[in-house]
């Protein structure tokens, strides 16, 4: 058995152990035990994989496997992972261990649907083959439905749903293109990498079936990465659902997208991605200022994030879309750093919401005072997004910019230039939020009452902290990282697409 | 062999920027565990230990031998790969680099921040969050120090960001003041909004360029182990195009403009005043915002020889910034806010001068070609402790009377003699009477601002003399004029009214001796040791503009000791009543604030923002919402089909056949 399937038997033992034991206390027992090791496996991994690659393990996916899953249709169950899937690994295995003590009081079901979705994040995130991933998308985003349907807040039928039927709609481009590549590249192999280099039975998809299975395959990705005009889910989704249930979704499930349109759409098909990136890039460039620019109005605290995710987000795919080096290893650390920055925030707002029962910014003053941990953090957090050097989020940003602006066109480094100017932008929603909520003196006596964070709730946001602080100061480690992924697929678009 | 000796002794250095930044952990983490006393002490001792670095640095290096050509040896004790960018010489680094503006800038930080950490002592006695405050100093220290060590522009910009936070956090210390929230929100927007031009600056420039390193010339000595910078490739840049450099350069300047406060991006550095005064003697008058200058100095290289002419708007840019300022500064009734008007002027002095410098106007007066840039910097420097001085003792004041109005003032020199007598050493230094250090300096920046253009020299001498003006207008507002009796005999009731304790008292006395002596007892003058060329520079007063500034100068201030000394003011309720718009557009700083206010509310807010919001929810939403809706509209239409009853069916059924039986038949 390959080390990497741990990945997938941890959350299915999780399950069974959480339908079996009794009491608050087992479940919790079972959630820290499970995810402390899903955490260590993916430090181990990074450990490890960075040894081998020390050591000149080079191959493009390191500890690969494959096991027959349905012959007929050549799909395999198929692992491996290279620098990017161990970054995202890594990633899920930090917000899912933060994620299980910020939903510490939650029930049984809750866990049961919790876990699975963890299972299909990690699973996704290791496998190799076209169908296998998707199977694993599919799975993690079905339990989000109940998960905010059942434990969300608001108008949670009504998110629930939308944001179901919106990704749902996303998975059905998304397999019809699943299936075009893979007839369009000869319909021997549903393996990312021998597709892309065209061994076993592969051949080269022919340009005219890009041209369809492109745009479909990557807006099908393209809807959980917040692109726009489909990311109307993500305001809505997220203000509704649970505290920790934002964070999984906007930390990791968000990063399915970019994930997945870099390494199917566009690693499987260069052509069409060279041709056709300038009308993503306009869209994604839309994201960009459109998210920010949404979010400086918007006066509930979770939808103001919810924008800054589809601002940063589109980043992501924006960064990807330039089709260079450094610009795709910005876009990945972008994808880290807003995970981790965006599960802080989440994790952040569900406390204060927990003791204040509004997140309505008009509501709440002086914060500061009362919950002196919480809104430190908050700052922090809020630095962290509008790109403090020292946290993650300049790292990547920065990374962004001076990769995109290498292009050699000028309409790519004139967009260079508008997604820029978000960093504007995101000062003034960040900081218009933050110094109405926590500044200013408290004028509701309600609140005078409040405590600040328990133990356990400190907990979480301080592991996010380390992390995202980690990644600011000494970004190099992840960069190389992410970096080695990186390269073989931007050289293969490039040397592909000419 | 030498040099390479000299570097392993720079190894240090690293130390200059470790330590403040572990106080800054040690105060913001294990802060409310501490005392104040044991904070504070913290954050001065780390300080002084900075300091002592930064003196020991100083000596040691101007000390050393030059070189070959005459120019001090730039050193690079540290630099290595912070962030790959994976393009060619493209890369982040991290590193150390002294040559002779850095170790002059190191006297300035450190100089000017030990003598705020122990004025603090006094100052924020007791106040809550006082740990938090020596926190902020000890971060805003270590990045100010960063951003003048830096080997590139990116490592620059990254410390120039860390300011501004530092700024932002700092100006907001009081929040749960509104104005100080507001005004620290101001600050780090309006700055952010300049660094997006210093952004895309650097980005132009390492796109054309093929490098962010500052070594331009590659001559820099680099320590074993420290990575080389590459020079950039202006060549190529220019081969791209000749408006690139030009461009590029003067999108940087825009983030220095934003730094240091150039019209019309000052606006936020009166507001900035909110803060507590010490912070406001250290970033928002000595250290942060000349940092914008600084980093022109820093590219001048590349200015002088890629973008001359384009120097022409940074000029004009600063002399207009410099008459703006000092026009405000003289209608203004907050203490803070005249010495903050004045520092935009005197900052603005500085890009004049760094503006006029410009090859081919050296005609006319001897001075080798590069006048301005030595005034700039010789201005910064002097600048830096008289302002200092100034803040500090209008902190002083602030904290004796508990307002920042000249109203509750007047006649404090009988109650705050230390005070009086430094702020008097200060004012007459801004004023450019010798021997003070002011004098000097702006002497110079007069030299190179005639020499550029009478007119230019013209101009700033007459701001000059305004400057004269305000300062003694205020300096004579708070120690003389009319004395606000009442309020004073109620503060002494109080029992907190009086001279300062000597916490606060010894840095203004420090700083004042820099003043007093700077200008003439510096061993061969300050040229010796900062020129544009990096030779000896030997400064030598032009006696034609020395005197006739002095002599402006002395006419302002004898204007104003007549209009302001005395117990009333006659004089100066006339000039008000006679020009009453004048006065209140002087004093509403001619609406400029009211303009961004329209600006960011009125159209960005309420014309881009909302409208992009409603558009999201109702049209993108919409559309989505619609099809949902449409879908269920359909699915409610064809329901009826399902019926169920039989006798339906069957009604169906049979119209189909009669339906297809004459379609077959045709």
């Amino acid at each position: 058995m390959n080390f990497l399937s741990i990945f997938v038997i941890i959350p299915l033992v999780m399950l069974l152990a959480l339908w079996l034991v009794k009491g608050q206390n087992g479940i919790r027992a079972v959630m820290t035990v499970g995810s402390t090791a899903l955490l260590g496996m993916s430090i181990y991994l990074t450990v490890q994989f960075l040894l081998d690659r020390a050591a000149g393990a080079d191959a493009e996916m390191l500890y690969t496997a494959s096991f027959v899953w349905f012959e007929p249709l050549h799909i395999y169950y198929s692992v491996g992972v290279d620098g990017i899937s161990v970054a995202m690994l890594l990633l899920s295995g930090i917000i899912v261990f933060t994620g299980t003590f910020v939903s510490w009081d939650m029930c049984k079901e809750y866990f049961l649907w919790f876990t699975l979705l963890s299972l299909g994040v990690f699973g996704f995130f290791i496998s190799i083959d076209m169908f296998a991933m998707f199977m694993f998308y599919e799975v993690a985003l079905i339990p989000m439905y109940l998960l905010i349907g059942v434990w969300g807040t608001g108008k949670k039928e009504y998110s629930a749903m939308k944001l179901t039927l919106m990704l749902m709609g996303g998975s059905a481009f998304l397999m019809c293109g699943i299936f075009g590549i893979f007839f369009g590249a000869g319909g021997q192999t549903m393996n990312i990498t021998e597709i892309a280099h065209q061994i076993n039975g592969a051949h080269a998809i022919d340009l005219g079936q890009q041209y369809i299975w492109f745009p479909m395959t990557f807006i099908g990705f393209g809807v959980l990465g917040a692109l726009f005009p489909f990311h109307t889910w993500s305001p809505d989704g997220h203000a509704s659902a649970p505290t920790a249930v934002s964070m999984l979704h906007a930390g990791v499930l968000m990063k399915l997208g970019g994930y997945g349109c870099f390494r199917i759409a566009m690693y499987l098909m260069p052509q069409a991605a060279n041709d056709l990136a300038w009308i993503f890039l306009i869209l994604t460039g839309i994201s960009v200022v459109y998210g920010a620019f949404s979010a400086c109005v918007q006066t509930d605290m979770k939808y103001i994030n919810a924008y800054s995710s589809v601002s940063h987000c589109g980043l992501v795919l924006f960064a990807l879309l330039m089709l260079n080096q450094t610009a795709a290893t910005g876009a990945v650390i972008q994808m880290l750093s807003h995970g981790l920055m965006t599960a802080l925030f989440f994790a952040l707002i569900g406390m204060i919401y927990g003791r204040t029962h509004t997140r309505d910014i008009r509501e709440l003053n002086g914060l500061m005072r009362i919950m002196p941990f919480l809104a430190v953090c908050y700052v922090i957090a809020g630095l962290g997004n509008l790109g403090l050097p020292g946290l993650s989020g300049f790292v990547a940003e920065m990374t962004i910019f001076v990769g995109s602006f290498q292009h050699a066109d000028t309409f790519h480094r004139f967009l260079t230039i508008l997604a820029c100017s978000s960093i504007v932008t995101t000062a003034v929603y960040i900081l218009r939020m933050v110094g109405k909520i926590l500044f200013g003196t408290c004028t509701d006596e309600h609140h005078l009452q409040l405590t600040d964070a328990k133990p356990i709730e400190r907990f979480p946001v301080i592991v996010l902290i380390c992390c995202i602080a980690a990644i600011g100061l000494a970004p190099f480690f992840v960069s190389n990282l992410v970096t080695g992924g990186v390269t073989p697929i931007v050289q293969h678009i490039l040397a592909v697409a000419g | 062999m030498q040099s390479n000796f000299i570097t392993m002794d720079f190894q240090y250095t690293l130390l200059i920027l470790l330590l403040p930044f572990l106080s800054f952990l040690v105060l913001g983490i294990c802060g409310k565990w501490l005392s104040h006393k044991v904070a504070g002490l913290i954050g001065t001792f780390t300080l002084g230990a900075v300091a002592v670095m930064s003196y020991y640095t100083a000596f040691v290096y101007f000390t050393a031998d030059r070189l070959a050509d005459g120019t001090f040896a730039t050193f690079v004790p540290y630099n290595f790969e912070w962030l790959p960018f994976y393009i060619g010489n493209l890369h982040f680094d991290m590193g150390i680099m002294l040559d002779p503006i850095t170790v002059m800038m190191l006297i300035v930080i450190s100089t000017v921040s030990l003598m705020v950490h122990i004025y603090s002592f006094g100052y924020m006695h007791g106040e809550r969050g006082f740990q938090r405050y020596y926190a902020f100093l000890s971060l805003f220290t270590m990045s100010m120090l960063g951003l003048v060590v830096a080997t590139n522009i990116f490592q620059m910009y990254m410390f120039w960001e860390l300011v501004g936070v530092c700024s932002y956090l700092l100006i907001g210390f009081y929040y749960t003041t509104a104005p100080a929230v507001s005004a620290s929100k101001k600050a780090f927007i309006v700055t952010r909004f300049a660094d997006l031009g210093f952004l895309v600056g650097i980005l132009v420039f390492g796109y054309y360029t093929g490098s962010f390193s500052f070594d331009f010339t590659e001559s820099a000595t680099y320590a074993v182990g420290a990575l080389h910078g590459v020079a950039p490739d202006c060549a190529k840049a220019v081969a791209a195009g000749g408006f690139i450099l030009p461009t590029a350069l003067f999108l940087m300047f825009l983030g220095g403009a934003g730094k240091s406060a150039m019209f019309p991006l000052h606006i936020w550095l009166p507001d900035a005043m909110e803060g507590p005064t010490p912070v406001s003697a250290l970033i928002h008058a000595a250290t942060m915002v000349v940092a914008g200058v600084f980093q022109v100095a820093r590219m001048f290289p590349l200015w002088i020889q890629y973008a001359p002419e384009t120097l022409h708007y940074v000029a004009w840019i600063g002399a207009f910034t410099a008459f703006y300022a000092a026009a405000v500064a003289c209608a203004q009734s907050d203490i803070k806010r005249v010495l903050a008007f004045s520092t935009i002027s005197q900052i603005a002095f500085m890009m004049v001068a760094l503006g006029v410098c410009i090859p081919g106007h050296e005609a006319t007066i001897d001075n080798h070609g590069s006048l301005g840039y030595m005034a700039s910097m010789y201005h910064l420097f002097t600048h830096a402790m008289f302002k200092a001085t100034l803040f500090l003792c209008a902190g002083c004041i602030i904290h004796a009377v508990h307002s920042n109005e000249m109203s509750a003032m007047g006649g404090m020199r009988k109650y705050m003699p230390v005070t009086n007598w430094t702020f008097l050493i200060a004012t007459l230094a801004i004023s450019g009477i010798p021997p003070f250090s002011g004098f000097f300096s702006k002497d110079e920046i007069l030299a190179a601002s005639f020499n550029y253009s009478p007119i230019m020299g013209w101009i700033m001498t007459g701001i000059a003399a305004m400057t004269a003006f305000y300062m003694f207008r205020v300096y004579f507002g708070i120690f003389w004029g009319t004395e606000n009796k009442e309020y004073h005999e109620e503060l002494r009731h109080h029992g907190h009214f009086g001279e300062a304790p000597l916490v606060m008292t010894a840095p203004l006395v420090f700083l004042t001796l820099f003043t007093v002596f700077m200008g003439w007892t510096l061993p061969g003058g300050f040229g010796a040791y900062v020129s544009a060329t990096g030779t000896e520079y030997t400064i030598h007063l032009d006696p034609q503009i020395a005197i006739t500034s002095v002599v402006i100068a002395l006419v302002s201030i004898g204007l104003a000791t007549y209009i302001y000394k005395g117990s009333s003011q006659p004089v100066a309720e006339r000039m008000k009543a006679t020009f009453p718009n004048l006065h209140q557009w002087a004093y509403h700083r001619f609406y400029i604030d009211e303009v961004y206010q329209f600006v960011t509310h009125r159209i960005i807010f309420a014309y881009i923002s909302r409208p992009i919001a409603w558009f999201d929810r109702h049209i993108v939403d919409g559309t989505l919402n619609g099809l949902a809706d449409g879908a269920h509209y359909i699915g409610e239409k064809i329901r009826p089909l399902q019926s169920g009853r039989v006798q339906q069916y069957a009604y169906v059924f049979f119209l189909g056949i009669v339906i297809l039986f004459f379609i077959l038949l045709i």
